[in-house]
């Protein structure tokens, strides 16, 4: 099994028709024939969008027309900044059941926007500002390279885009491969956090062991420890390794990610190191070292 | 993105907010000028710089004993004296470092009687996702020593997105605050409008400490510190007018100038990495194998040859730079890409320092051609451990 996506999931593109959206549906479709199902346009609905290898999709006039001509259950979002929460709000209103946004620099008032909106739906939102989901062998979303994956047992979750790629090729260089990668993003209002992620990897029969990679900003990282700490004592435990990013960070300055920033004296790497290892997480001191710290961690 | 103090508080006037009256300096002969605009018989000239901590912090130019950045003034004469002590002169606090920041601006304001100092400020909270007023009765000190000492003292309401600040909340904030009669009807008005402010602006934080109730009982905000959600500015070309290039680093203008996120740093490794994620990691194992890093510099995902030239160029432009170690793990971006422009940029501006390159991902085998078949003195690695390893120890060697 794997979690959120799979090899039945049927793919929306919103923002098929840009640079962005046109690459990456194309290594998509080239990733085992991720179903990649359509894209919306509000002004080309009814045309058709042609990749540079001769692929087609249709393309819709809206994320509803698309969903009820083409059953589509998932949409991945890569409408630039300025649109971009419109276009989640419109998935959101579709009911899709998932919507990966990618799009980074989304002001964070607009996202506050999309949440009270979320809250009340039946959507599942990953991102802003993530790199998207693999299921290894079975579909991709968003804009990971698809080469680095191998199917396997360990759960990958992380804020960082690149620091998902180190984890997935360490773990796959180690042997262990992946049951799925999701990248949650780095901005600091967003739909999907480590604690809904690390649910879905405990509750997955085939997801052996867990990577987990935080980054400085926030309190996500002792939320999801909190959380971990919880279910262990209810007897729902997996190997887990981890890593924060950050340590080396001045504080009250903004670290690339719009929300990778210690503020008020919060949200600093070395809390959040010692939160996750009080909750039996081994915490790699290295990012060169997230696969062989896992190893060890199943080892015991 | 931040702006002055007086900036802040001429953009809440406009939405309402009870401000002092008051006159920015840039030129000591503004002094009486400004002075003689404003009521008195009370003024304060204030140092505008992007720091905090101005009122406890010292000039450098100054004796040990003379005032502080925040100074009282009682006659016209007396701010005429205090701004040619003032201006231009550098002023250390604590949130400047040792270097301090000189001041090019006063602002020369109304003085207030205090009753009461209070602390406010309006921030995203990440927990809930929520437009958050964050208020303690303990204003006009170091906030984050009252939330060490005294957490139960700070109060935090979170407001819907959808109804604003409703009655409740205002009901909510005035008990907080234990504000009554005149003061908790002007609070009445000020929550919502700083609300609105806040949200119609695109604001990251709101900080008003103190937040001050006056011997007449009403409210007044006394200091102000505001700061912008650069994701948004595109829609605010009027606050983009407020920006202070003065207050900034030159570096990271330069870098904003080709959208490459750069922050400089105090170590003499410089960084150069796609990915805000990994580039934080690779400063931290610059770090872990005993070096410090000279900066954080993340090209993101979709760099053209010319972005990294530009980076790299950056990167060599600081003198403290002793190494430089390229990361990139190629996802969007392409390894090969990165390996002309970092090729392109040595060509034209040289190589005074030992430079390390950690290529993997997508095309990895094009891009190591390519350095290797550009004759350069560029040292490869095959993971990132060895990569810090390698240009730690070419630094350490120097």
């Amino acid at each position: 099994m794997s979690i959120l996506i799979n090899k039945d999931t049927k793919v929306l593109v919103q923002g098929l028709t840009g640079k962005t959206g046109t690459f990456h549906t194309e290594q998509a479709l080239a990733y085992h024939g991720t179903k990649m199902v359509g894209g919306i346009h509000p002004k080309k609905g009814g045309e058709t969008w042609a990749g540079s290898k001769g692929e087609n999709l249709p393309i819709f006039a809206s994320v509803a027309e698309g969903k009820e001509r083409t059953d589509a259950n998932a949409s991945v979002v890569y409408v630039p900044p300025a649109g971009a929460a419109a276009a989640i709000i419109e998935a959101i209103e579709a009911e899709i059941p998932l919507i990966v946004c990618i799009t980074e620099g989304i002001p964070v008032m607009d996202m506050v926007k999309v949440k009270a909106r979320l809250d009340k739906s039946k959507s599942r939102l990953v991102g802003p500002n993530c790199p998207g989901i693999v299921t290894p062998d079975e579909c991709k979303i968003g804009i990971m390279p698809g080469n680095i994956f191998r199917k396997g047992s360990v759960g990958v979750v992380s804020r960082s885009g690149t620091l998902t790629y180190e984890a997935v090729f360490q773990t796959t260089n180690a042997g262990l491969g992946q049951t799925t990668a999701v990248g949650i993003g780095g901005d600091p209002v967003k739909g999907t956090e480590f604690i809904d992620m690390l649910e879905m990897f405990l509750a997955d029969d085939e997801t052996k062991s867990i990577i987990m990679i935080g980054e400085i900003g926030g309190s996500a990282e002792e939320d999801a420890a909190q959380f971990i700490m919880d279910e262990a004592k209810r007897g729902r435990r997996k190997p887990m390794a981890g890593f924060i990013a950050g340590r080396t960070a001045p504080a009250g300055r903004t670290m690339g990610h719009a929300g990778a920033v210690i503020s008020g004296g919060k949200g600093g790497a070395e809390d959040k190191i010692a939160a996750m290892e009080a909750a039996g997480i081994r915490v790699s001191p290295s990012p060169a070292r997230l696969g062989t710290t896992l190893l060890e961690a199943i080892k015991g | 993105m931040n702006i002055h103090e007086y900036q802040a508080k001429q953009l809440l006037k406009g939405f309402g907010a009870p401000v002092a009256e008051g006159v920015p300096v840039f030129k000591a002969n503004e002094a009486e000028a400004a002075a003689k605009a404003l009521p008195g018989p009370l003024y304060v000239v204030k140092s505008q710089i992007h720091a905090g901590g101005r009122g406890k912090g010292k000039f450098k130019e100054l004796p040990a004993d003379a005032k502080g950045g925040v100074r009282l003034a009682k006659s016209i004469e007396d701010v005429v004296a205090n701004v040619n002590e003032m201006l231009g002169s550098i002023l250390v606090t604590k949130q400047t470092g040792a270097a301090g920041k000189q001041v090019n601006r006063l602002y020369i304001e109304d003085g207030a009687d205090i009753d009461r100092e209070l602390y406010l400020s309006l921030l995203v909270d990440r927990s809930v996702g929520r437009v958050a007023f964050v208020v303690s009765t303990e204003g006009g000190m170091d906030i984050e020593a009252v939330a060490e000492a005294t957490p139960e003292k700070i109060i935090t309401v979170a407001i819907d997105p959808e109804q604003g600040v409703t009655a409740d909340d205002v009901k909510k904030l005035n008990a907080a605050l234990k504000l009554d009669g005149d003061a908790a009807s002007d609070g009445e008005k000020l929550f919502p409008l700083l609300y609105r402010a806040f949200v119609e602006k695109d604001m990251s934080l709101l900080e008003v400490n103190p937040l001050i109730v006056m011997k007449n009982g009403r409210l007044r905000v006394l200091d102000a510190k505001v700061s912008f959600d650069n994701n948004a500015l595109f829609r605010h070309p009027d606050v983009i007018e407020l920006r202070d290039t003065t207050e900034e680093d030159e570096k990271e203008i330069e870098a904003s100038k080709y959208d490459l996120a750069y922050v400089a740093l105090d170590g003499n490794i410089g960084c150069m990495v796609n990915g805000a994620g990994l580039a934080m990691a690779t400063m931290d194992i610059i770090k872990l194998y005993g070096a410090e890093p000279a900066n954080f510099l993340d090209v993101g995902g979709g760099a053209s040859k010319e972005k990294v030239t530009a980076a790299f160029k950056i990167i060599t432009k600081d003198p403290a730079v002793k190494g430089i170690l390229v990361n990139i793990f190629g996802g969007i971006m392409k390894c090969d890409v990165i390996a002309e422009g970092v090729v392109a940029a040595v060509k034209e501006v040289g190589l005074q320092v030992p430079l390390v390159v950690r290529l993997e991902g997508t095309n990895v085998e094009l891009g190591k051609k390519i350095i290797r078949e550009s004759g350069l003195n560029v040292t490869s690695a095959d993971d990132l451990d060895d990569a810090a390893q390698k240009i730690v120890k070419a630094v350490k060697g120097n």
